[in-house]
């Protein structure tokens, strides 16, 4: 990297600042230079300003889908990368179930691990529209309700119990609370909502799958329960994560030390199982080896497993091959958003506290 | 739900059609001429067989013939009076499970047994003759129901025999129990294997003195006794215990008839060298001036320890030859000819070993062992109590023909007045006490409780083998792993601790022999040519190149072609015509030929080799591929044989197909194992990889594999055991091994795959501490289920009084009256489903407070007294009630069991392994976003310490890692069955690798991975990927205990001991030392008095007792001084007042000094 007065780094120095090198044995430089002044004495300085982060961050979006996307995220330090990842495991909120009611559950799984199991299920709902529920009762804004209602009859043949199966209450709980103190009083119910969740919700609120099984019934057994989803976050239980997972890796480079011609390059070619090598033509019949896809490297190692003297492996330190794979309530790249927003909040927060 | 975090680009299984490896130095070298899949063999013998087989066949043994065995030999019962009153039983057989219910009998199965702790037993029915009345008519009657048996489940007896998947599960049994084990009382109990040395036969060892001994236990079904022959200061004598003295062995040879001294040394061998030994005993025998066999017998009759009646010593040597000594060898109209050849056998072996050391024999050798089955056992137990019931029969009929009596009783009335057979039976297997005076047996814990702790548990019960010596012993050659052992017994799986090596397990293909019709196998003998003893003289029978043919102990005769002979016998025997079980050993040291067909020999199949080649061709294996052909079939066509311990010694055994190699010749090698892997047990079989392992961390595996959580049978939501512990979510081993598709322990798992990273992480993962994910937990992973059973009974109290249950009580407004009745039900009983917590009522019973009421008068509700069944559990968990079950026991009782359901997640403290005898405790549990992730954004389950492998060495861990790992890239489940490298059984890490390396992961299996706190990568490779983790049962929540104050001990008030009893921490004598060594003395005074049970006392400065404080006069009093003059405070221990005065009341005067302080 070019430092603003012009002066740079010796190669093997810069080489050391920028990428992780990764040995047959074991990587080394993995955690780079920390420190601004790090190499002041040589007039050098690697201070991180916002203009020159603006000029250099850029984020370039490969696959962008429904449920997953992996974009790639240069000109930033491992930390912050690694703070986004943290964040969208952690604390981007979701909802899901939380508060099972069970009326009926006569099938062989039992009334804790048929909770757990439902509270697994990805909800289809968008987060920021409800609230965290604290101790006040459940309402419209901060509680969705589900009913499960399924038997197998007498007779008939096994019955497997799908999440597509959870059927939304709009209107909140059916279910009444002990009798009511004096007559004439409505039946309590669990929530107490205000207006029906059709009205805010411009979509229905239900499962995102519908094919995950819950639970299998045996003839004549049943499962009648009603499930309180709620917001939360993915530190206090992993239902409330909205990513199955979200990771990053650096940004592979291979570098042919020299030269590999003909039966040599084939081999190296065929050594790689993802292909990174390739073959060029000189003609005369000499071939060489190139390499053509180095962003496909998985570091199995195999090209330097025997003689470490032909290829280098490196990673580039401050470009991010990041994906997230989303559980569905919301969009990837708003999940990314979010966590970009969660970590801006925290940052004021900070900054409120000190000054 | 699968507990592993989420691995992207999740790889598609594929079909891995791997070309097939490359020829390697080992492949060529493992010589596998044309590979011959003879695996398939296995599966078919296990259908036959079964896995706990041998019970099965000893018990059907017994109740087929062994029972009616008994029968004939006691068949006729007469009064003493007059021998015309008799009762003859005809026949005896057992009929169909089933109760006696108010004079209905009702059949019965086993599930419903073990609900309602009823037995699982079946009537023994007779068929009778017996006289009648006066005239002594005849009577007959079929169907007489003398007792009730327990059976063993899946025997003949069983409803379950032969039943299919789907009839077992309507039974409510599951398919994949292995039977084998009995009901009694409604717990499941297994009777051991028992090992014992084998009966009949001469053991030449040397005694704790260093003498030479020639035993024989002789065993009949008459008499039992033990002879041994002893050489002491080169003379040799013969110790039995009905001799005060040790008698020379030639002075007993004179009184059973040899009389010349050179007949004596012919009959031993001509040989100069035994003579010479001889020698000495001969002329001991000469200054005793014994010369003829009325001498002998009068030199004996002085030495014998009990006289007869009358102290009439006369003659009874004799018969103390006939009947103690070598007890199994008969002697027939007064012809001690046999006794006496056998005799001089056992001197001549004697005198080998004396010779040649080679020719001792190996107390711990297998072939000298014999396993003694339930069906032996239940048989012994039976013949007694058969017996008895007779006895007691004849003794009442003849106290009754004293009396005169209109019409006499017969003994059909008699034999059924008692349950002396329902109730004996019974007794013995729910205590394991087997308590027989009649055969001198007094044994403990013969039978068990099977452990349900998970499947591996109750197999590992059903193959266990307990010793007969005590354990306290320290020799260590019971314990070493014998040679003999190898593929009957297995290797690793043996407790640790004061039974290590005692107590065995039989191996997969082993099964045990249950006795044999001796009668035609001893015509046998004789048409092929072995000359009978009798016709021989003594010199004959020695002769050079002939050999002893000894059947079951016993010297047949000789005959000269041996090997002809012992050719001949395995052809009968391959071709079926005699038992498949028979043995034929040629032993060329002692020149003898063993026959063996009795039962608790040890043997196991192999498959039959001429020179070298199999006989199992690749068609056979086809045929039995496609269903035609079945294990018994290869046995009836002669491809497959049985070989016990004993034969195998002169099997040449060759592990494959072999070339000549090594220097041994493929034409001489006489079978080939069916597959190496049947060394290993069933609980050793489910460890990959074993035999990369270091041995005692696959012995250590078998332990634990018992404690290990997960499924324990198909049916075990409708069980009632007293406590279950299952997984929520079992899952099979990525890495399989063959045993464990054999065993079924793919179906019923006790463990999960768990992604583990090996590396350090956070400093909680020291000593095996392992970290663990806390998001795993949270999506399943270790999750488990503690059910617990709760019973209470209604008890009666005669009178039509009883307890009563009775409906929570309420007030006025409807309200419970009591907060801890919330989880009742309108019935009194806790309500399935309700959550229940500390001190919540489950059973609101209520006692009557009078239970002698005038009859007529009903009991109101001021007569009953509560007497609720109270839930003690933890504070804070949630359990929750799963079952109610209500059943009357045996005694017509009500019992209600309450089954009540915890689920736990793993926390801080509970214990995992792996199954390489890596356990290990969970350390610390940290946030996923903390944890390390790859480069395909694979974060672990849980995080091991590399420390763990250098000092265990093992190897198949890293090995089951990596298979595991390929497993899950290419979509098929990796093998690791031992030494299953050549024959396929078993993927070898080469290939593994190549697999990784095809998706993308590196050669060695480690992976680049990316901290998840600071972002930046791993300074180092980490090695990561799926090993099957087990749960073990023990669980911090189950064990934790802390106390402040609480209950103390009524009678010393000192604080309780146990957890259970809320007990406090014991400041015990070596913490109380280090204390002292500290000088820390008021710490001590503070923890051994003030912590504990301090106390004020009166003391009298006079005399120096305990006086007392009146506290209505406010002045402490001396009751011995009679006055309160002297009187002193102080504080002692309240155990140390009780002291005092307990020794006052042992009129020992214990006086304080007391000085001023
Ligand atoms: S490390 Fe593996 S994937 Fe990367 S270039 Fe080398 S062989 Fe190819």
């Amino acid at each position: 990297m070019e430092s603003p007065d012009g002066s740079s780094l010796p190669d093997f120095l810069e080489l050391q600042r920028t990428r992780v090198l990764c040995k047959a044995d074991a990587p080394t430089h993995t955690e780079g230079f920390q420190y601004s002044g790090a190499f002041a004495a040589m007039g050098v300085d690697t201070s991180v300003s916002v203009e020159k982060f603006c000029k250099n961050f850029k984020i370039e979006i490969n696959r962008l889908t429904d449920e997953d996307m992996e974009f790639d995220m240069i000109g930033i330090d491992a930390s912050i990368a690694n703070a986004f990842r943290r964040i969208l495991i952690a604390e981007v909120p979701t909802m899901a179930i939380e508060k099972v009611f069970m009326v009926d559950n006569t099938s062989v799984i039992a009334d804790e691990v048929l909770s757990h199991r439902l509270g697994l299920i990805p909800l289809d709902a968008d987060p920021r529209l409800f609230d965290y529920i604290s101790d006040d009762v459940p309402n419209e804004r901060n509680t969705i309700v589900y009913k499960l209602h399924v038997s197998c009859e007498k007779g008939s043949q096994r019955l497997t119990v799908k999440s597509g199966q959870l059927e939304w209450l709009p209107e909140g709980s059916q279910l009444t609370m002990a009798s009511p103190a004096q007559s004439g009083d409505n039946q309590r119910t669990y929530t107490s909502f205000g207006q029906s969740q059709q009205n805010t919700s411009e979509r229905p609120l239900d499962v995102k799958y519908n094919d995950i099984t819950i639970a299998r019934l045996g003839p004549g057994q049943a499962i009648e329960l009603e499930a309180h989803a709620v917001k939360g976050v993915g530190k206090v239980h992993a239902k409330w994560s909205p990513v199955a997972t979200a990771w990053y890796r650096m940004l592979p480079e291979v570098v042919l030390l020299k030269e590999i011609k003909n039966g040599d390059a084939e081999e190296l070619v065929k050594k790689c199982p993802v292909n990174v090598f390739d073959i060029e033509d000189l003609g005369k019949g000499e071939k060489r080896a190139v390499v053509a896809k180095p962003r496909a490297c998985t570091l199995c190692r195999e090209c330097v497993r025997l003689a470490d003297d032909q290829v280098e492996l490196r990673r580039v330190r401050d470009h991010f091959i990041f994906t997230i794979e989303s559980t569905g309530s919301l969009p990837p790249e708003v999940l990314f958003t979010e966590a970009v927003n969660i970590l801006e909040e925290k940052c004021e927060r900070v900054i409120s506290e000190l000054s | 739900m699968p507990p592993a975090t989420s691995a992207p680009d999740a790889p598609v299984a594929e079909g891995d059609a791997e070309a097939p490896p490359v020829p390697t130095y080992r492949s060529l070298a493992a010589p596998v001429s044309n590979p011959v899949d003879k695996f398939a063999l296995l599966p078919a013998f296990l259908k036959v067989r079964g896995l706990v087989k041998e019970h099965i066949d000893s018990f059907n043994y017994f109740i087929t013939k062994g029972i009616k065995n008994i029968v004939r030999a006691n068949n006729r019962i007469e009064a003493r009076s007059d021998p015309g009153i008799y009762l003859e039983y005809k026949n005896i057989y057992i009929g169909e499970p089933s109760v006696q219910v108010d004079f209905r009998v009702e059949t019965i199965t086993p599930h419903f047994c073990r609900l309602t702790d009823r037995t699982y037993s079946a009537p023994v029915i007779v068929d009778v003759e017996y006289t009648v009345g006066k005239t002594h008519a005849k009577h007959r009657k079929p169907s007489f129901t003398i007792g009730y048996m327990p059976i063993m489940l899946r025997s003949y007896a069983c409803v379950l025999n032969g039943k299919d998947e789907a009839e077992l599960a309507r039974y409510g049994e599951c398919p994949l129990d292995p039977g084998g084990y009995f009901i009694v009382k409604g717990t499941e109990k297994v009777i051991l294997i028992q090992e014992q040395l084998s009966k009949n036969r001469i053991i030449i060892d040397t005694d704790n003195k260093g003498r030479v001994t020639a035993s024989v236990t002789s065993s009949t079904h008459e008499v039992k006794s033990k002879t041994v022959i002893c050489m002491d200061k080169e003379k040799i004598y013969l110790h039995l215990n009905q001799f005060t003295k040790p008698i020379p062995i030639i002075v007993v040879m004179k009184a059973m008839g040899i009389e010349t001294d050179q007949e004596v040394v012919q009959m031993v061998g001509r040989d100069p060298r035994y003579g010479d030994l001889l020698y000495l005993s001969i002329q001991e025998c000469a200054t005793e001036r014994i010369y003829t066999q009325q001498q002998a017998l009068q030199y004996m009759d002085d030495k014998v320890t009990y006289a007869g009646a009358g102290n009439i010593k006369d003659g009874r040597s004799k018969l103390i030859l006939r009947d103690v000594f070598v007890a199994h060898v008969p002697v027939n109209n007064g012809n001690f000819q046999p006794k006496c050849i056998y005799t001089a056998v056992m001197l001549r072996r004697m005198l080998d070993a004396i010779l040649n050391s080679d020719t001792f024999d190996d107390k711990d050798y297998v072939g000298n062992k014999r396993l003694e089955l339930s069906g032996q056992l239940v048989s012994l137990l039976f013949e007694d109590l058969f017996k008895t019931m007779n006895t007691y029969a004849v003794d009442r009929m003849n106290k009754n023909s004293d009396m005169a009596r209109s019409s006499p009783l017969d003994f059909s009335q008699l034999i059924m007045q008692q349950d002396v057979i329902t109730s004996g039976l019974e007794r013995a297997i729910s205590t394991g006490n087997w308590d027989i005076k009649r055969f001198k047996m007094h044994r403990k814990g013969v039978s068990q409780v099977l452990s349900r702790l998970s499947y591996m548990a109750s197999l590992g019960y059903m193959t266990r083998i307990t010793p007969q010596f005590e354990k306290t012993r320290k020799t260590s050659g019971p314990r070493a792993l014998q040679p003999s052992q190898w593929g009957m017994l297995c290797p690793c799986d043996t407790p640790e601790g004061e039974a290590c090596g005692l107590t065995k397990n039989l191996a997969l293909m082993t099964h045990v022999t249950t006795d044999q019709e001796e009668g035609p196998l001893r015509n046998l003998c004789f048409s092929l040519g072995v000359e009978d003893l009798s016709l021989l003289s003594g010199e004959e029978i020695h002769a050079p190149g002939s050999f002893l043919v000894m059947f079951n102990g016993l010297i047949l005769g000789k005959h000269r072609q041996p090997q002809r002979f012992a050719n001949n016998m395995r052809t009968f025997r391959r071709s079926g015509k005699i038992g498949e079980f028979v043995s034929v050993f040629v032993n060329e040291k002692q020149h003898c030929i063993h026959i063996a067909s009795d039962g608790g020999r040890v043997c196991r199949p192999l498959i039959i080799a001429d020179k070298g080649r199999s006989r199992v061709k690749e068609h056979h294996m086809k045929e039995l591929r496609d269903g035609i052909r079945s294990f018994d079939d290869f046995l009836r066509d002669g491809l497959i044989e049985y070989l016990d311990v004993n034969e195998e010694n002169n099997a040449l055994i060759a592990l494959y197909e072999h070339v000549d190699q090594d220097g041994v010749q493929r034409s001489s090698i006489t079978h080939i194992e069916i597959e190496p892997m049947t060394i290993l047990g069933v609980v050793a079989g489910l460890i990959p990889y074993p035999h990369h392992n270091q041995s005692p961390r696959n012995t250590y595996q078998c332990a634990m594999g018992k404690q290990a959580m997960g499924n324990i049978a198909y049916n075990q939501l409708f069980r009632a055991d007293s406590l279950l512990y299952l997984l929520v979510y079992a899952q099979r081993p990525l890495l399989t091994t063959k045993t464990i598709e054999l065993v079924g322990y793919d179906k019923l798992g006790a463990g999960q795959n768990a992604t583990v990273a090996v590396m350090s992480y956070s400093g909680y993962d020291i000593e095996d501490a392992i970290v663990m994910n806390k998001s795993s937990l949270d999506r399943g992973f270790g999750r488990c289920i503690a059910m617990k059973k709760y019973t209470v009974t209604s008890e009666k109290y005669g009178d039509g009084i009883s307890d009563r249950i009775a409906k929570p009580q309420r007030d006025r407004d409807g309200v419970l009256i009591k907060q801890n009745m919330r989880a009742l039900d309108e019935d009194g009983f806790v309500a399935p489903g309700q959550i229940i917590r500390n001190h919540d009522i489950y059973v609101n019973k209520q006692t009557p407070k009078v239970t002698n009421r005038t009859p007529g008068t009903a009991l109101t509700d001021r007569d009953y007294r509560d007497s609720p069944a109270v839930y003690k559990g933890v504070d804070g968990e949630t359990t929750v009630v799963d079952r109610v079950m209500l059943c009357s026991d045996t005694n017509d009782k009500l019992t209600i069991k309450c089954i009540i359901r915890h689920t736990r997640r793993p926390e801080v403290g509970d214990k995992f392994s792996s199954r390489h005898g890596q356990k290990g405790v969970c350390g610390t549990i940290v946030q996923q976003e903390d944890f390390p992730f790859s480069e395909k954004g694979i974060c672990p389950d849980l995080i091991m310490n590399p420390h763990g492998f250098p000092s265990r060495m093992t190897i198949g861990k890293m090995i089951e890692l990596l298979g595991g790992k390929a497993g899950v890239s290419c979509g098929r489940f990796h093998y690791g069955s031992i030494f299953g490298e050549p024959s396929g059984n078993a993927d070898k890490v080469e290939d593994i690798s190549h697999t990784l390396v095809k998706h993308g992961f590196s050669y060695s299996g480690k992976d680049f991975l990316y901290s998840g706190i600071l972002g930046h990568p791993l300074q180092a490779y980490v090695f990561m990927g799926p090993i099957y983790y087990q749960k073990l049962k023990h669980m911090v929540l189950d064990k934790m205990h802390a106390r402040a104050s609480g209950p103390r001990v009524l009678l010393t008030r000192q604080p309780t001991e146990g957890r259970s009893r809320d007990g406090g921490l014991r400041l015990g004598e070596m913490e109380r030392d280090c204390l002292i060594a500290y000088g820390a003395s008021m710490l001590i005074f503070e923890r051994l008095l003030l912590s504990s049970d301090p106390y004020q006392v009166q003391v009298c400065r006079k005399c120096g007792l305990l006086g007392y404080y009146n506290y209505k006069l406010k002045t402490s009093f001396c009751s011995m001084c009679k006055n309160g003059e002297n009187m002193a405070k102080m504080r002692m221990p309240y155990a140390c007042k009780l002291l005092f005065q307990e020794l006052q009341s042992m009129n020992v005067v214990p006086r304080l000094t007391l000085t001023e302080g």
